[in-house]
């Protein structure tokens, strides 16, 4: 995958390369003008001239991008001054002509598949997708950029709070916009648009700086990424459908980051983990008012929540205790199969084959409401004049779910609990030989992550309506365990992000309903290929970047350069 | 190698001292092979004792069930008068700390962190007091982060505290690993091969560390292949070959010992195709 070009020619071409590289992103600038496709059925209308349709404007931006990081350091050094060294421009050229070549062509497959063929992608789309090609063939003889620093850079707080309030608003305005696609091959376009303006961002090193802004102002950071969160419903003027998605994804994202303390902190791989999601479930649903609870006491949300919790967490422990002695693919089996006992128990609790506790394949239809406080979630509430409903109601209580989940995890985390849970994980002999009790810890992180997941289920009951075996299956354990990985295994934002992913993308893509295994499948091996660490790597590993200590880091700088200049006087630093 | 345990006993130095390991008659069966046989070892309290070998004598096999990650097939260890518990991690909490051959640090942990595990066993937080930041949870973690930067003061590690312990020099990981070690609060602290791999250079420091470590009180059995390092350090020197306690003593008398100079260079009588030498291969035993 990788081209590796020989650093003469780097040096030889390097100003040919630039400007082929800048013709090529100017080329698909200019396509935006001219009609990509036949019909305007396809994307989002793309037949006129001289008028863009709002995906050729979003997608204009990464060329638009590259030239203006191939161009600005065309200026000079000396003018640009410290900005010449601290970011990435050549890299992040390479990747912005990358991703609009790959917008591009996921515009024209769409067009050609909507429209029944290739005929019908217009001039203005093969000229996108030629200039994307230029580009592309053109800035891999640019000399590699180094590493960026501009997270080194000083910046006063009110510029990192801004930062922070900037990426906020845009994470809403995106996710508000995002949503509401309805085809999707729009999704598609502009999801690939927001990755590609995210990793070039990133080559660029933004993500750095804001790295360390995040870090110096973290209850910044939380506070306003629940604000923004909370905010959401009222982007959605009332519209239930987004909601429902939304509060799924919190859902999804609960369990998973109580999954995330077994696979994530400890190193356990558990492949029956929606089990105890099911187990919070049925409690909540036999301990609610439904007229086919089979247990006719129904206690306030709250005792059920902390017993929905202790059930799953107590399940835990009896599959823990004999099995956590095995280590490995031996306790992924047992889980695995755990998961499948679960389903298949719920399923037999019928009155013929047991006691009848679940009423079998059909588990208990028509779950109330909930009522906390006087707050009907089932009713739509009038607030700031924009209807908030039912789906608004529940994507708001997980909110809250959420956070506590989120303080457990991180206190947890933080303390020497966590310590000793990823000691175990990095070398589990070495921990014991150090005196810390691995099979407690372990059992402890199996008994802990099902109570956040029994709690997660104790809302997903009333959300649902209804409860039965067959949402309990194993796809929906390895969707979870996806989600960990992908997002970043052992973190908050990753498991996140990873569960908003897999959460996301199956509503919006119910046009490849058929092929949407096929999809993960793919999106899984290419992650492992290319970014094992998930798309948030572990914040230990961050700890790297993490020193204040402003002596060192200055070392550190000048030993890099001092470095760079040695091996390579010519590339190193900053070359045109 | 006629050498009973009485006659390798007699040329133990009786200071006076209290012991505070005794290690009696252990024997270590795996299968056929018998990496650890019938050898007995007393450590007294303050004192630096050796145990060298060649390789495959089954030196670190005797650590491993010292240190209870082997159940020894017979014999008993004492540690302060207490027959030794049976899980590696009870051994720790009695007071003894072990650094491994392989450095086994925790790869993706800061080097605090990684000290801050060992003293895991001397800190009592739980569950509730971390997730609600009970007092109990913010005074230790004051104290532990507090004494675990004293530690890394200690053994040379000043501001590598928030470097992942994997990307430390091979040197610092060595001087981490017994860090970590010395923050379980041992009494007896057990070194496999501290100096493997270290220039001249670093061996001195770890020699002067290993001195510093005996003056805070601590006693100290450390394994190790450098035989001038050894006989510099050590009060005591314990020869171990093929599973057996050859010759125990002070330095010059371990040093001079013939049979201890046959087993590493081999003896005049025999011809090498017989008696391979000490480097001729790595022993199974010495897992």
């Amino acid at each position: 995958m990788r081209v590796v070009i020989p650093n003469e020619l780097k040096i030889r071409y390097r100003y040919p390369a630039r400007a082929l590289g800048i013709a090529g992103a100017v080329l698909m600038v200019v396509s935006i003008l001219l009609p990509w496709a036949y019909a305007p059925t396809a994307l989002d209308d793309m037949t006129y001239y001289g008028a863009p349709s709002p995906l050729q404007l979003f997608f204009a931006i990464l060329p638009v991008l590259v030239i203006l990081l191939l161009a600005i350091p065309l200026v000079g050094k000396a003018r640009l001054g410290k900005a010449a060294k601290i970011v990435a421009w050549n890299t992040s050229a390479k990747t912005a002509s990358i991703m609009s070549l790959i917008v591009a062509a996921v515009a024209v497959t769409a067009i050609a598949i909507d429209l029944g063929g290739l005929i019908n992608v217009e001039l203005g789309g093969w000229l996108a997708l030629l200039g994307g090609v230029i580009a592309v063939a053109a800035t891999p003889f640019l000399p590699d950029s180094p590493e960026p620093t501009l997270y080194r850079v000083k910046s006063p707080k009110w510029l990192q709070i801004l930062g922070i309030v900037i990426l906020m608003a845009l994470l809403l305005f995106g996710a508000a916009y995002i949503l509401g696609f309805e085809d999707a091959d729009d999704f598609l376009m502009f999801a690939a648009f927001v990755v590609g303006v995210v990793m070039v961002l990133r080559q660029f090193g933004v993500f750095g700086w804001l790295g360390i802004a995040a870090a110096a102002n973290n209850r910044v950071l939380v506070l306003s990424a629940f604000v923004v969160a909370f905010a959401f419903p009222f982007t959605q003027n009332g519209s239930d459908a987004n909601m429902s998605v939304a509060s799924q994804v919190l859902i999804f994202a609960a369990t998973a980051l109580g999954l995330n303390i077994v696979v994530g902190l400890v190193g356990l791989l558990d492949l029956g983990y929606i089990a105890f999601l099911g187990a919070g479930a049925f409690t909540a649903a036999i301990l609610s008012e439904s007229a086919f609870s089979t247990i006719k006491w129904s206690p306030p949300f709250i005792v059920t929540v902390l017993i929905a919790g202790t059930v799953s967490s107590l399940l835990g422990l009896l599959i823990g205790a004999p099995t956590l002695r095995v280590s490995g693919d031996y306790l992924a089996i047992v889980t695995l199969a755990f998961g499948e006992i679960f389903r298949i128990t719920m399923n037999n609790l019928d009155g013929n084959d047991g006691p009848n506790l679940t009423n079998g394949s059909n588990g208990i239809p028509g779950i109330p409401d909930l009522n906390l406080f006087g707050f009907d979630f089932g009713k739509a509430h009038v607030i700031l004049g924009i209807d908030i409903g039912r789906f608004a109601n529940y994507y708001w209580l997980m909110l809250v779910v959420i956070a506590l989940i989120i303080v457990v995890f991180t206190n947890l985390n933080h303390s020497r609990i966590g310590r000793g849970w990823v000691a175990i994980r990095e070398d589990e002999l070495a921990a014991e030989a150090m005196g810390v009790n691995t099979f407690t810890l372990k059992l402890l992180a199996f008994a802990g992550g099902a109570f956040l997941a029994g709690v997660a289920g104790s809302v997903k009951a009333h959300y649902d309506v209804s409860v039965t075996p067959d949402q309990y299956v194993f796809l929906e354990s390895a969707f979870l365990l996806a989600a960990v990985v992908l997002g970043g295994m052992g973190t908050v934002m990753g498991v996140l992000i990873g569960a908003t992913i897999l959460k996301l993308l199956p509503e919006k893509l119910r046009f490849f309903a058929d092929y949407r295994l096929l999809l993960f499948g793919l999106l899984m091996v290419v992650m492992m290929r290319f970014r094992p660490e998930g798309i948030v790597p572990d914040e230990r590993r961050q700890l790297e970047f993490h020193d204040a200590d402003e002596e060192l880091a200055e070392e550190v700088e000048e030993d890099l350069t001092s470095h760079h200049a040695h091996l390579n006087p010519e590339v190193g630093g900053f070359v045109l | 190698m006629g050498v009973t345990i009485e006659e390798a006993m007699k040329s133990v130095d009786s200071s006076g001292r209290d012991v505070l390991l005794d290690a009696r008659n252990v024997t270590m069966q795996f299968g056929g092979l018998r990496a650890v046989n019938d050898v007995s070892l007393q450590v007294h309290s303050g004192e630096i004792v050796g145990l060298i070998g060649p390789n495959g004598a089954g030196k670190t096999t005797f650590f491993n069930c010292l240190t209870g990650l082997y159940k020894p097939t017979s014999g008993t260890v004492y540690f302060a008068g207490e027959p030794l518990p049976p899980q590696p991690r009870l051994v720790v909490r009695t007071g003894m700390a072990r650094t491994f051959q392989n450095i086994r640090l925790f790869h993706n942990m800061t080097a605090l962190e990684n000290v801050m595990v060992g003293m895991y066993c001397r800190t009592k937080t739980n569950a509730l007091d971390a997730v609600f930041r009970l007092p109990r949870h913010r005074h230790e973690e004051v104290a532990s982060t507090e004494r675990a930067r004293e530690l890394l003061a200690f053994v040379g590690l000043t501001g590598t505290e928030n470097q992942l312990s994997r990307n430390l020099p091979y040197g610092d990981q060595r001087r981490l690993e017994i860090a970590r070690a010395l923050a379980t609060d041992p009494k007896l602290l057990l070194l496999d091969e501290p100096t493997a791999g270290m220039n001249p250079q670093e061996t001195r420091q770890a020699e002067e560390l290993i001195f510093r470590i005996r003056d805070l009180g601590l006693a100290v059995l450390v394994i190790e292949h450098d035989m001038r390092f050894i006989f510099n350090l050590c009060d005591r020197v314990a020869c171990l070959v093929r599973g057996e306690v050859l010759v125990e003593g002070v330095g010059d008398v371990v040093q001079n010992d013939p049979r201890v100079i046959e087993a590493y260079i081999g003896s005049p009588q025999t011809t090498p195709y017989e008696q391979p030498g000490p480097d001729s291969g790595k022993g199974a035993s010495d897992a």
